[in-house]
Formats: structure tokens, sequence, C-alpha cells
């Protein structure tokens, strides 16, 4: 059976998925367990006057209450964001503290006061009950533009105004001119709703502190386990590195929520150490949607100026974006670095100016969530770009037909340079795939049931594996952006796979042994996927911005390149040919064109026994390599979205969804396309349903999934997925990343059709039947 | 949010008004009021033990009552502390219009919540609000009325 690139090999890590055997943090259970509940704020935002911590103190069976005084005191420092961003006018973003236990004042609800320590969950919850705080409230905003307005409440002393920064890209003048000379200017003004990521398991943390080694061990719901313990090292002093092991075992679903480190974790370490228990926090819903850091949240007015033969000549972008009350580990790079360089979408366009300002409300902090930044812009390009067309009254395929690049490597005026990509071989194959020839027909027969039938594009384009490192440093970047990977190959021939990516979810013990199975002729049993233990893999960047498979797998590649050249060396010493004549194929190590071989399993026995090496070789095989990517990859494509609406009801039915997804190099198609799947089901949910609402005085009433909408599978249709690749020429496979392309590209198509159907195209997301029914209605 | 009301009370303005001032009458009336007491003559504290949809909370809370205009109208607010459940506050202007022997209670009320109250209870307040108010005044009646057990609820 053929298991390698191109293979639809089932994944090898369902069977515990599906037979309930997954090991997650949950599921760890160690000696002297303690377990930890949080005192959180009920107030969006007051000082903490007194804590009186003597009725939780005095129950059985509570082992401690600990406060944001003592953890400062013990000197565990503030939480930090690790992308720096500067001003247009030079000045730094202005950065708030943040205790992990709040010292002096609380800025959202949910904001952790101090943390009971108790024998049972249910104890320390109960007695997290009997903790009083005692507040003066102080008056609290949520919007961000409202937070900008004079007078507002301000959310932290050393950010004035709520300004945490004030960045601009592109040539401002420049853009200005363009528009101001342009044949026909289209205005757009949208909000990108704030979104809660919602992962299946909730975050949780198993702390334990070992007294005699002072060693600590934390296994925690993360996506990027080395860079949890390097800030937890370098910037929350819980302990050095070599003290402190970091696992993420079995993670269900992270979405980028769980690449940041939160409060829990580091206070569950730090709380370990001062009660000598070892402490469990696992979270539940409600912390969940209070605590996990929300996503998009942007405010935008966009300006984009046509010649006279519709090709675009300018396009200016202002931003505001909501960055809740505290900076989180990414949250500056995402409206900005992930947001604003993607405004060129898959247009050539000469002049591009956005000026992006981040503020502080008194809401959960905002980061990374599937796509980041890249589905904000895609929605504002894509959006714009259909209103253009109807202004224009021309067809808006083919309004993005004559805009597109079509000439690579192509510069864009905000930074990117897009390596690839057959923009108009993917709007093809989309318009051949969703039939948009009858959709004319269809749309008749519709109208005859009394329906509203629309149809809309969006061409996306997204860029991933964030790189290079040098690069990216230059922009600020706290931490390089490579991956690692350590290829062992066992005496007996078969292989761990140690990578720096950290699966939960993707695919990856799955889709990395394909690659390595094909290379070395191998059956795919034989290769393990080790990952996510930072004291078994040495070191690695996690998984986000859909890099694994461009930048983590490429790294496996490049160990796998040096495995390769000792095998062979071996091989052509043992069986006395030239080095260059061995071949590795069907699980054989051969002279190419005699019947001279060695089995895979004697080549490895042969490294490790070393009894008849080349002279000088070491013995073993065992290689690792660290790769810094040249460049990022564009995925990139077109969807096709067609809705029926009832004009009576305002609901919305996704009749037909076409994508057409360039993704260079697929790996496992199966894989790829629930990947594509999982991403337009969000992005439907973002479209149609999901809207994070706090109320005028920042309390969150969107709780729970009584009051969040979260896409159920009646609300989706089924898919029509397919791929036109090119070829990533930066990475050695060839590939793009899949990841994200689905929850980027989906919002704009749909809320396109919806907006063509009714014939209004002033619709904000969620598009809820009652939103729906008001704009029918305001349309006349 | 803004909540109001309006119920007919089949007794006369001056025995409501007296009722309505009579901490004893509130504790029997009030459901889920476990404790009230008046500390001074304006000012009251009570528990309370609510649910709201999903939450369920002891609130202690203070109140304080203003504008008094025997037996015509008063205005009442009070802000309780459900510990983690959240808090609540709120203001409302009762007024007592006669009508021949019967009397006529017009509130309007303005509450605020936070915490898990609002997060998971917001959409509930309303509702919750008007069932615990028919809830008192069916209560209110039968104290009025002890010898006629529970009237239908009005208003």
């Amino acid at each position: 059976m053929n298991v390698g690139i191109g293979a639809r090999v089932k994944r090898k890590e369902d069977k515990r998925f599906i037979t309930g055997k997954g090991k997650y943090t949950d599921d760890v259970r160690v000696e002297n367990q303690a377990y930890a509940a949080f005192v959180r704020s009920p107030h969006a935002h007051a000082k903490v006057k007194g804590i009186d911590k003597s009725a939780a103190l005095a129950m059985e069976g509570v082992i401690d209450v600990l406060d944001g005084g003592q953890l400062t005191g013990d000197g565990i420092g503030n939480i930090i964001c690790g992308w720096a961003v500067t001003s247009k006018d030079g000045s730094p973003m202005n950065m708030g503290p943040w205790s992990a236990l709040a010292t002096d004042r609380v800025r959202y609800v949910g904001d952790a006061v101090a943390v009971v320590i108790a024998e049972s969950q249910a104890l320390a919850r109960i007695a997290a009950e009997a903790v009083e705080v005692e507040y003066e409230v102080l008056p609290a905003v949520a919007s961000a533009a409202k937070a900008l307005a004079a007078g507002a409440p301000q959310v932290h002393d050393n950010a004035p105004g709520n300004l945490i920064f004030d960045w601009e890209i592109g040539d401002a003048a420049a853009t200005d001119a363009a528009l101001a000379g342009a044949a026909h200017v289209t205005e757009i003004s949208l909000t990108n709703n704030r979104l809660s990521p919602n992962p299946m398991e909730p975050r949780s943390a198993v702390a334990i502190y070992d007294a005699a080694e002072e060693h600590y061990t934390l296994y925690t719901t993360s996506q990027n386990p080395h860079v949890a313990r390097l800030v937890l090292s370098a910037f929350y002093n819980v302990a050095p590195e070599h003290k402190l092991r970091v696992i993420a075992p079995d993670v269900g679903g992270g979405f980028g929520s769980k690449i940041y480190i939160y409060p829990e974790e580091i206070t569950c370490l730090w709380a370990s150490m001062k009660t000598g228990h070892s402490v469990k926090w696992t979270g539940d819903r409600a912390e969940a949607f209070m605590t996990d850091a929300h996503g998009r949240d942007h405010v935008s007015t966009a300006r984009i100026g046509f010649d006279a033969n519709n090709r675009i000549t300018g396009f200016k972008v202002d931003t505001i974006a909501n960055f809740g009350a505290y900076m989180s580990l990414f949250s500056s790079a995402v409206p900005t670095y992930l947001y604003a360089t993607l405004l060129s979408g898959q247009y050539d366009i000469a002049n591009i100016h956005a000026n992006v300002r981040a503020v502080y409300t008194n809401t959960v902090p905002v980061d990374a969530y599937r796509g980041a930044g890249r589905p904000e812009a895609c929605y504002l390009v894509e959006r714009i770009m259909e209103t253009a067309a109807r202004e224009l009254g021309v067809d808006p395929a083919e309004l993005r037909r004559i805009n597109f690049i079509r000439a690579f490597p192509h510069q864009t005026p905000v930074i990117m340079n897009y390596d690839i990509g057959d923009f108009e071989a993917n709007l093809d194959q989309a318009m051949a795939a969703a039939d948009v020839a009858g959709f004319a027909a269809r749309k008749a027969e519709a109208a005859g049931r009394g329906k509203l039938r629309g149809l809309g594009y969006s061409s996306y384009i997204e860029a991933c594996g964030i790189a290079p490192s040098a690069a990216v440093g230059s922009l600020g970047a706290g931490v390089g952006l490579w991956e690692s990977a350590e290829v062992r190959v066992n005496p007996v021939g078969t292989i761990e796979i140690l990578t720096g990516s950290h699966s939960h979810g993707q695919g990856h013990e799955t889709t990395f042994a394909q690659i390595v199975a094909e290379r070395f002729g191998l059956p795919i049993e034989n290769v393990a996927i080790v990952h996510g233990d930072t004291d078994k893999v040495q070191f690695g960047m996690g998984t986000y911005g859909s890099r694994s498979g461009a930048v983590g797998m490429s790294a496996i590649v490049k160990a796998m390149d040096k495995v390769e050249a000792k095998v062979k060396k071996i091989a052509a010493h043992v069986l006395e040919a030239s080095e260059d004549d061995i071949v590795i194929e069907g699980g054989e190590v051969k002279v190419a064109g005699t019947d001279k071989a060695m089995g895979w399993h004697e080549v490895g026995l042969a490294a490790y026994t070393a009894h008849n090496l080349p002279p000088e070789m070491e013995p073993g095989l065992k290689e690792s390599a660290f790769y810094d990517p040249a460049n990022f990859t564009f995925p990139a494509g077109t969807y096709i979205c067609e809705v029926e609406v009832d004009p009576e009801t305002g609901t919305v039915e996704i009749v037909q969804f076409t994508a057409s997804d360039d993704f260079g190099t697929i790996i496992n198609p199966m894989i790829v396309e629930g990947q594509v799947h999982g991403g337009i089901a969000q992005g439907v949910g973002q479209a149609l349903l999901e809207q994070v609402v706090y109320d005028d005085d920042a309390q969150l009433i969107t709780g729970s999934f009584m009051d969040y909408a979260m896409p159920r599978a009646d609300d989706l249709p089924s898919y029509n997925v397919n791929h036109a690749s090119t070829i990533c020429p930066n990475n050695p496979l060839g590939m793009k990343g899949c990841g994200e392309a689905g929850a980027i590209g989906s919002p704009p198509a749909v809320i396109n059709a919806i907006t063509d159907a009714i014939g209004n195209n002033n619709l904000a997301m969620p598009a809820t039947p009652l939103a729906v029914w008001k704009a029918i209605q305001a349309a006349g | 949010m803004d909540i109001t009301g309006e119920y007919r009370i089949a007794a006369p303005r001056v025995t409501v008004w007296e009722a309505l001032n009579d901490e004893n009458v509130l504790k029997a009336c009030l459901p889920g009021c476990e404790e009230i007491a008046r500390t001074s003559q304006t000012t009251l504290t009570a528990k309370l033990v609510q649910k709201i949809g999903p939450v369920k909370a002891k609130f202690d809370s203070a109140i304080e009552l203003s504008d008094i205009v025997p037996p015509e109208s008063y205005r009442i607010q009070g802000e309780g502390q459900g510990g983690v459940a959240g808090f609540a506050k709120g203001a409302a202007n009762v007024t007592l219009e006669e009508d021949g022997d019967e009397t006529i209670l017009r509130y309007s009320a303005h509450a605020q919540v936070g915490g898990k109250l609002a997060r998971l209870g917001s959409r509930l307040i309303d509702a919750t609000a008007k069932k615990v108010a028919g809830q008192f005044f069916d209560n209110f009646h039968s104290y009025l009325h002890p010898q006629e057990g529970a009237a239908p609820p009005e208003g």
C-alpha cells in the first residue's frame, strides 16, 4: 500500500481518540495531588482593596489561599507580549503590567485575584466562593472605539488614552495621491466580530514540584511547550529552563488559544512550590469563555481606487484593534504584521497604506485565533472588492481577474514577497466546480419558491510559516521562527521522529510518518512521532500559523537528508561500492544495477554495533536539523458560497460551498480536506452565528453556549473541496500550509453571497436571521 | 436593563403603604428572603437566595429608601453581593395610586448585574424579576387577605 506523499492514509492517532483512550492533561494523576480554583473578579474594572481569606482557610481540606502580593513577592514576573511593535512616531508600544494574580487592580471580568489550593476540586471551588474580596468599582469600557474617546476610563496608567500603539505601513502620500486621481473610489466600513475560540478541551495544568531536585514539571494544554518553558523561565522567573520540564500531551484543539502562557499555568507552578503539593487546575467552559484569549475584534474603514480600466490604483485602510485588558503573548503581531501585510490580497496594487491603532479595553485579552490577522485582512479586501464590483457594474469574478497578480515573485508594497501562485487557475477551478454558469437558472428557480438566492466570491491569500527568523526579528519578534527535528533510527531499523511541532488535532503522527516511510521505504507502523515534551525534544517553536508542514516537516526532511547520507556511507562501505551507486528503496539499501543489498534494519544494526564502519565514522544513526525557511509560504485560493435566504424570516441556508485551494504539495489529501472543512466551519460560524458580546459595563454576557452560538452540523453544507496547486519553491517538500485557509477565506464569501441575495450590501457579521431580516427590510 | 410592572392590590392605599414598610411583611412575602433587618429609618439589610437560570446565589444586600412621600411613593435602591455568582444592583421608583378601595402599585426599575449572573443569566433577568415580583404580590395579597388563600396573579 502506498503511504507516501499523496496517499489518503487513515490517521494513526484516531484509534486512541475515538476509543476514548487519548491522554489529556486532566487525565494526569500524580501523588500528593491538590487542586486549584481561582477567585475571579466579577467587575470589569476595580481596585482590589482587600482579600479576606479567613473563611476559606478555616475549611477542612483547604491547603492554602494565595494572592498576587505573595506571587509578586516571590519574584514571579509579569506576563509579557513577545513581539515589540513601534508606533509611527518611533515610540515603543505601551505595555501595561499583567500579574498572574492581580495585585491592586482588576481589569476584566474573570481577572484572577487569588487561588485556593485544596484537597479536592469541589472543595477548592467551594472555598473560592468563601474568599471575600473587597473591590472599589471603577468605570469600565468594552469597545475599542469608545476606549479611544476623550474621557474614557483608563485601563492602564502607562497607556494614555488606552492607546497601545499607533502603527502604519505603506506610503500614505502616494496612496492618497492614487486615490485622489482614481476614476472610481469605493469606501467601506466594517467590523470584524469578536470570537471565542472554544476548543473542545478546556485549558488545564498539572504542576509538580520536586523539592529535592528543585525541579518543576508542568503538564499543560499547550500548542508550543518549548516556548512555554522559555517564557516561564526567562520572563516569569518560575525556574531556570534546565529545572523545568513542560509536557503538552494530547491536546483537544487550540485554534491559537493554547499558544499563550496564561496566569493559571504560572500560578499552578508557583503554588506547587509554595504548598509542597502537586497542583492541578482544569478550567470549566465558563472560565474558557471568560479567560481564553479571544480573536478578531477589529473596526475598519477602507477606501480603494480604480482607474478607468477597473485596475486598482490605491488602497487605504484605517483599523482599530481591541487588545482587551492586557497584551497577550503575540497580540501585537496579529493586527500588524499578520494583517496589514496581507492587504494586497491577490491583487497587483502599487499603493497601499494602513494605519492600525491598538487599544486597551476592560475585556479578555485578544490574540491570534485561527488565521490571526489574515481573516481580518481577507474580509476587508474581499468585501471591498465585491462592493466595488457592484458599484462599477462589473462581474465580481471579472474585477478580480483584471487585478490578479500574474508574475512571480511579486513584491507587494506591504513587506510580503509572494513567491508563487496561479490565482486565475483557482478562480477558474472554483467557478467550474460551483457551476457559476448555471447560477442564473438556480436563482430563478429559487425565486419561484419565494427564496432569495445569492452567490459570493472570496479570493483569499494568506502567509504561513512566518519566517525567516532574521526578518521577523527585525520586525520585533522576540523569538526565531524556525523548527527542529531529530530522526532516530533504532538498531532494529524502526524510527522515532522528534519534532518541535505539536499536534492538537492536525494529524502529525500520520502525515509526518508518511514522508519518513516513503523516504526510507518502510511500513508506516515502523515510524513513531514524538512531540510535546521538552525532555524528549530539544527545542521547537510549536504549532500555529499553519507552519507544521512547511516548516516542521522541512526540518524532518533536512534531518532525513543527513540520515540518508550516513546510511549510504555505511552501505557503500559494507557492500564495497561507491556511495553514489547506493539507492534506498523498498526497505533495502542497494547498489544500483546489482543484486547487492542490505536490509534497512541491517544498516541500522551496523551503525550501532560499529563492528564494520568506515574509518573515522561515529557509531549510531541519529541526526537532527534546525530549519529556518527563506520566506513565508503563501497559500491562496478562491471560495464560492451560494446561499438561499428566506425573506420572511431572514434565515440563511448555505446551499453550496466550493473551495479551490493552492496548498502546494499535499501529503495526505484526507487530512487536508478535513482541515479545510473545519476551517470553513469556523469561518461560517463567524459569518452567521458567533459573536462575543460585552454590555456597556464591560460585563461578558455571552458566557455560555446558551448565548454564544457555535455552528452545528445543520448550519453547514457538504463542502466541495478542490485543489489547483503550485509548488512552493522555498521549502524542500513544496508545501504551503492548509490549517487556516478555510477560516480565512470563507467569511467574506458567505457575506458576499447573502448581500448579493438580499440586494443590500450593508450587513455585518454575524448575519443572524434578525440581522438579515432587518437588512432586507432596510433594502425595501 | 429596565424593568417595569404594575399590580392592582385589593386593599386601601394606606394599608398597602404600611405593609410595604413593615420588614416582617417583606420577609414573609419576598421569595427566598432568609433575613431582613432594619438598620435605620431608611436602611435595611437582607439575605436573599435567588436562582436566575443556572445561577443560584445568596445575596447579602444593602437596601436604602429615599424620596419617601407617605403613602404615595418612594425610591428603593439596593446592592446585593452574591459571592462568585457576581453581583446585582438596582433602583426602583414605586408609586401607589388610590383606585376606590383598591391600590395600583407601579414600579420602574433599573438593574445591573455582573459576573456569573451577567454571563449566564442576563437574558433571564427580566423573566426572573417578573416571576419574583409576581410571587411577591401573590404572597402580599395573601397576607392582606388571609381568609381568601392565594389570589390569582394580576398585572
